[in-house]
Parts: structure tokens; C-alpha cells; sequence
């Protein structure tokens, strides 16, 4: 076997060459969409923005479009897909499952991402993300996000028989890494993800080409959004499972219970999809017990368990911080920890956006009656930036901060704005969509390029207060991308211009699993916290976000009571 | 004297960990849920929708 390995001397983690020239092509393809994505993202908010207005109609929508397709498809899935070959070969220290398909993946990812990216540039596919039927894009279009789709779901099936690999050649020990674990929750999810998207986009693209006659339009919305929600499904498991890897690099936390960790991952692997129907709860044909099985019963179940995770995370890090002598009151382990240290500052913000901001406004936006208030307002693309945004890309940033010097080996270029980046773009973009759900309380729709139907006779008089909202969420938009640029600066400098670390030689025969990546694990969590609490402050932070959560969800069906008033 | 080891049964697997140590069972599981629940039981529902004369 041509396999080849060598050990990071800083992590202690160990690399296939093949999957580490495959994670770093994926990852780099990824930075490439966030950067094409992100420009795009500029021109939608100064747009977005009343009293700028940048764009015209079309070329808005034509934007919004690639902006949406460049980053909650491409961009994050050719992340996770590094993702992948990291949890499993990397993490498993064994050889990655057939190289050479994972290349063609890589190239047919490629491939289909340019496709769909040229196709909407020629002006004829602006049929916005979810390119509802009876809307036609271009052929190319669709082909393109087929290729993709192909080239990922043959990514996740090499992440599979890395698995097999592993096992069969006895490179760990009893269960895999919880770690693991998560990225193999985001496989399972994909699968499901790309074979949906495949269901639909196949006849999709015969009839763009003529040899289909008709889409039926709720058939195509129930099928897509199987693709479309649950594709965001990928990227809730793929972050939570980089809120543990980074928990254990920052701090050597072990989780509170493996067995409680892994429970919430089962959930997810059996309900979180099903949290797609929310897009369809206003739709007619579709009966009320099938909305209510599909998103109150079972999306609780996966709410639980992003609660638990919510939970078991920063508590991990609690019992680590108290184990190393940070033990006074509820919070001195938060206050000690290393906020200049972008890996840390970054996933907890993601951790905390995510709960408070994104989590919170998918529960109320998920229960049928409380939907009718915000559907299809402002109010949907604010929750899906703190869940996607402020949730997985900031903690997909934060592992960045990690690979580059154990991936990559270059040294992080301008630490001094590597420090301050995770405030800049969690917080910017924490705001943005905080102002974004304000004005789609207020009914702002979601993807009319003027909210004012000027000239039209549909004109319609939003309050004031809908106008200073959309002017806020631009200005923190703007902060956010301040931020995000300074992430694609630090990291694209740092593979060009960052001083290179001391070179690592290969060789052919794997060593034995060594879990030391960073600070020395903790053996378990006896002996510290409060009043018999390993995490007090841990739980004083879960009962602030459940008393948050209560207070929200009442307040909305005070909302709702009002809309139709009795007489 | 016996050797204690030998003497040890083997640890008993939980079932759970059974189940989560098995990526096959769980992608069959996480694929038909959503498959039967969701996708089916809704294209049913379009389906059976009556056509308007």
C-alpha cells in the first residue's frame, strides 16, 4: 500500500497525505465560495438598505440568488466535506477510502459548483435559492447543483468506508470519537439531503430541457425543501461536532457524558430532517397532522437534543476550567477563558448566537400557528443567519484558526486582528439578524427588492420603525463583513505569506491512537463546582436561555392573538 | 491458583451502544424516518388531492 503519513508535532494528530491534500483543496474551494459569496452578500444588504438602494430589480435578484447558492451550498459543504475526511481519517488515523474517487467527487463538486455559478451569471437563472417550479432557470443551473450533489454524496460515502477502514485495521478502540460521531451524524443527514435533491432536481432539469411537460409546483416545494432545509441540517451537526472537537483542543474537555452527547446525536439523525415541513405550514393541501407530526412532535425531539448539546458543551469546558484551579463562583471559568484566543472566542459565540438567536426563533417560526405571523417575511432569512452564519460559519472560522498551523503548517498571519475577528463577525452578524427578524415581525417581506411597491398599485405603507430596522441590520451587515473579510484575509495570507513551520517528514506505517491534541484531557469531573453542580454556571446559563426561550414563545402568541382582533 | 482474567466474563455491550457503533443501521434509520414521515406521507397527501374539474 502507497499509503503515506506523517504526525503534527504541535497536535499530535496524524495525516493521510491524500486526505490531507484532499481536506485542503476541499477547504480552499470552500474560502473561494465565502469570498465570492460574501462580495455578493455586500451588494444584496446595500440593496437591502432604503436609503441606499444599490442594485437594480434584476440584477438584485440575480444576486440573491448566487449569494444563496455560493454560501449555504457551496461554501459550506465543500467545508464539511474537509470536515469529513478529517473526522474520519485524521481523527481515526487510518488511510482515507478510495483516493481517487474522492478526487473525482472533489472535481464533479467543482465542476457543478462553476456550472450553477455561470449559469446564473448569464442573467437567465435568477430564480433565487429555492427555485420554486413554475419559475425556469436555465439548464445549467440545475445540472450543476446535480453534479455537486453527486460529487458530495460520493464525499460521504468515502467518509463512510473510511469508517469500515478504520475498524477493519484496528487503528481505535472500542466506539469512535464523539467527534467522529457528529461528522458522522452530517453524513447520515447528507445522504438524505442529496438523494431529495436528486428526486427533484433530475425531473427538474428534463423538464427545463423539454422532456418533461409539467412540474407540479407542491410536489416540487415538498421534495425540495427535503434538500433545502435539511441540507442546513448537515451544517447544525457538522458545527456542533466542531463545538466539541474545539472544546477538547482549547481545553482537553471531555464531554459530561459520552452517552448523553451521543443519545442527542441519535435525534438528530432520526427527527432533525423532518423540521423541513415548517416551509410548508402555510401551504394548502398538505394536512395539518402531517405539519404537526413533522415539526412540533419531531422537531422538538431535535430541539431537545441541540439543547443538550447547548448544554453538555460549555459544561465541558466548565468542569475543564474548574479542574485547572478556575473554581470560584459560577462564572470565574468563562471570565478566565481565552477570549483572545479566536478558536475559543469564535465557537462560543457560535454556541451562543446559534442557541439564543437561532435556535429560539426556529422553535416559534416552527409551531404552526406562531409561522403565520413572520412566513415568508424578513423574519426567515434572520433566523437562518444566526443558525448557518453566526452558527456554523463563525464555528468553521474557529476551527480555521486550528488547521492552519496543523493542516496547512503556516503560522497564522496579523494575530492582532485574528483576535478581534470572531467579535467582529459574530456579533455584526448576531445584530443583522436580530434587526432582520425585528422587520419581519413587522411583516417586511423576505426577498422583495422594495419594500414599498413604489409606483406599483400594490403600494403598501410599512411603520417607520420597519425603515430603521432595515437601516440598522445593513450597518451591522457591514460589520459583519468587515469581519469576514478579515477572516479571508488572515487565512488566504497565511497559506501565501505565513512563515512556515518546521517540515514533517512521511512515512508509510500508521502509530497508535494518542488522544493529546493540545492541553492534557481531564479524567472526570468529581471534586469541582458548586453546591454539587460540576457546572453550576453552566446551568445558571440553561436556565437563563430557557427562561428566554419561554418569555419569547409566549410573547409571540401574544402577537398572534392580536392579529385578528375579536369583537 | 487461576489466572483472574481468564476467569472474567467478557464485558456485555450495551444495546444502545450496539445500535450507535453501527454507521450502517443508523444512515438506514436517519435516511427512511424522514423518508416514510416526511416524503412519503406528504406526497401522499399531494397526491390524493382531488384534480378540479
Amino acid at each position: 500500500m502507497n499509503t503515506l503519513f506523517r504526525t503534527c508535532p504541535q497536535s499530535g494528530l496524524q495525516f493521510d497525505k491524500t486526505a490531507e491534500t484532499l481536506m485542503k483543496a476541499n477547504a480552499v474551494a470552500g474560502v473561494v465560495f465565502l469570498l465570492v459569496g460574501g462580495i455578493l452578500a455586500l451588494l444584496v444588504t446595500l440593496t437591502r438598505w432604503p436609503a441606499v438602494h444599490l442594485l437594480p430589480a434584476d440584477t438584485f435578484y440575480m444576486t440573491l440568488t448566487a449569494h444563496g447558492i455560493d454560501m449555504l451550498i457551496f461554501w459550506i459543504i465543500f467545508f464539511e466535506i474537509a470536515v469529513l475526511y478529517f473526522c474520519s481519517s485524521t481523527l481515526l488515523r487510518c488511510r482515507l477510502a478510495t483516493p481517487r474517487l474522492a478526487w473525482l467527487a472533489f472535481a464533479l463538486m467543482l465542476i457543478g459548483s462553476v456550472t450553477a455559478n455561470v449559469a446564473i451569471f448569464r442573467g437567465d437563472s435568477s430564480v433565487m435559492m429555492t427555485s420554486y417550479a413554475p419559475m425556469q432557470a436555465h439548464p445549467a443551473f440545475y445540472l450543476g447543483l446535480i453534479l455537486f450533489a453527486v460529487g458530495a454524496l460520493v464525499s460521504c460515502f468515502i467518509f463512510l468506508g473510511t469508517l469500515v477502514i478504520a475498524k477493519a485495521e484496528n487503528t481505535y478502540e472500542g466506539s469512535i470519537p464523539l467527534v467522529t460521531f457528529g461528522a458522522l451524524t452530517a453524513c447520515i443527514i447528507a445522504v438524505f439531503t442529496i438523494a431529495s435533491g436528486a428526486i427533484i432536481l433530475i425531473p427538474t432539469f428534463l423538464w427545463s430541457v423539454g422532456l418533461i411537460s409539467h412540474i407540479d409546483p407542491l410536489m416540487y416545494k415538498t421534495v425540495w425543501w427535503a434538500f433545502g432545509h435539511s441540507s442546513q441540517q448537515i451544517n447544525v451537526s457538522a458545527h456542533v461536532a466542531v463545538w466539541y472537537a474545539i472544546a477538547a483542543i482549547a481545553f482537553g474537555a471531555k464531554p459530561m457524558s459520552e452517552k448523553v452527547s451521543r443519545t442527542a446525536f441519535l435525534l438528530y439523525i432520526l427527527f432533525l430532517q423532518l423540521a423541513s415541513a415548517h416551509h410548508l405550514l402555510t401551504d394548502p393541501g398538505i394536512s395539518s397532522e402531517w405539519k404537526i407530526f413533522n415539526t412540533s412532535y419531531a422537531m422538538y425531539l431535535a430541539v431537545l437534543a441541540s439543547m443538550v448539546h447547548g448544554l453538555t458543551v460549555p459544561g465541558s469546558v466548565e468542569v475543564a476550567q474548574r479542574k485547572k484551579g478556575f473554581n470560584k463562583g459560577l462564572f470565574e471559568w468563562l471570565r478566565k477563558a481565552p477570549w483572545g484566543n479566536p478558536v475559543f472566542s469564535g465557537m462560543f459565540i457560535s454556541l451562543i448566537g446559534f442557541g439564543f438567536l437561532g435556535g429560539i426563533s426556529g422553535v416559534m417560526m416552527g409551531t404552526e400557528q406562531l409561522n403565520l405571523i413572520v412566513h415568508n417575511t424578513l423574519y426567515v432569512p434572520g433566523h437562518f443567519h444566526a443558525t448557518v452564519v453566526v452558527g456554523t460559519t463563525l464555528a468553521f472560522m474557529a476551527l480555521t484558526y486550528f488547521l492552519i498551523p496543523v493542516l496547512f503548517r503556516r503560522e497564522v498571519i496579523l494575530p492582532g486582528l485574528a483576535k478581534w475577528q470572531p467579535y467582529l463577525f459574530g456579533i455584526g452578524m448576531g445584530a443583522f439578524s436580530l434587526f432582520m427578524m425585528g422587520a419581519g415581525t413587522l411583516g417586511v417581506s423576505r426577498r422583495h427588492w422594495d419594500i414599498a411597491f413604489a409606483g406599483s398599485p400594490m403600494a403598501y405603507e410599512y411603520p417607520a420603525t420597519a425603515y430603521l430596522l432595515l437601516g440598522l441590520m445593513a450597518v451591522s451587515g457591514l460589520v459583519a463583513m468587515v469581519g469576514g473579510a478579515a477572516y479571508l484575509l488572515i487565512t488566504v495570507g497565511s497559506l501565501l505569506w505565513g512563515k512556515k513551520l518546521e517540515p514533517v517528514s512521511y512515512r508509510k506505517e500508521t502509530v497508535p491512537l494518542r488522544l493529546a491534541p493540545g492541553a492534557p484531557a481531564i479524567e472526570a469531573h468529581g471534586g469541582v463546582g458548586v453546591g454539587g453542580f460540576a457546572a453550576p454556571g453552566t446551568f445558571v446559563l440553561a436556565l437563563v436561555f430557557l427562561v428566554s426561550f419561554v418569555l419569547y414563545y409566549f410573547i409571540n402568541w401574544k402577537y398572534l392573538s392580536q392579529t385578528w382582533g375579536l369583537s | 491458583m487461576s489466572n483472574t482474567n481468564e476467569a472474567t466474563p467478557p464485558e456485555r455491550i450495551p444495546v444502545m451502544q450496539h445500535i450507535l457503533d453501527n454507521p450502517f443501521l443508523l444512515l438506514f434509520l436517519g435516511v427512511a424516518m424522514p423518508t416514510v414521515f416526511y416524503i412519503v406521507w406528504g406526497v401522499m397527501e399531494i397526491v390524493t388531492i382531488p384534480v378540479a374539474k
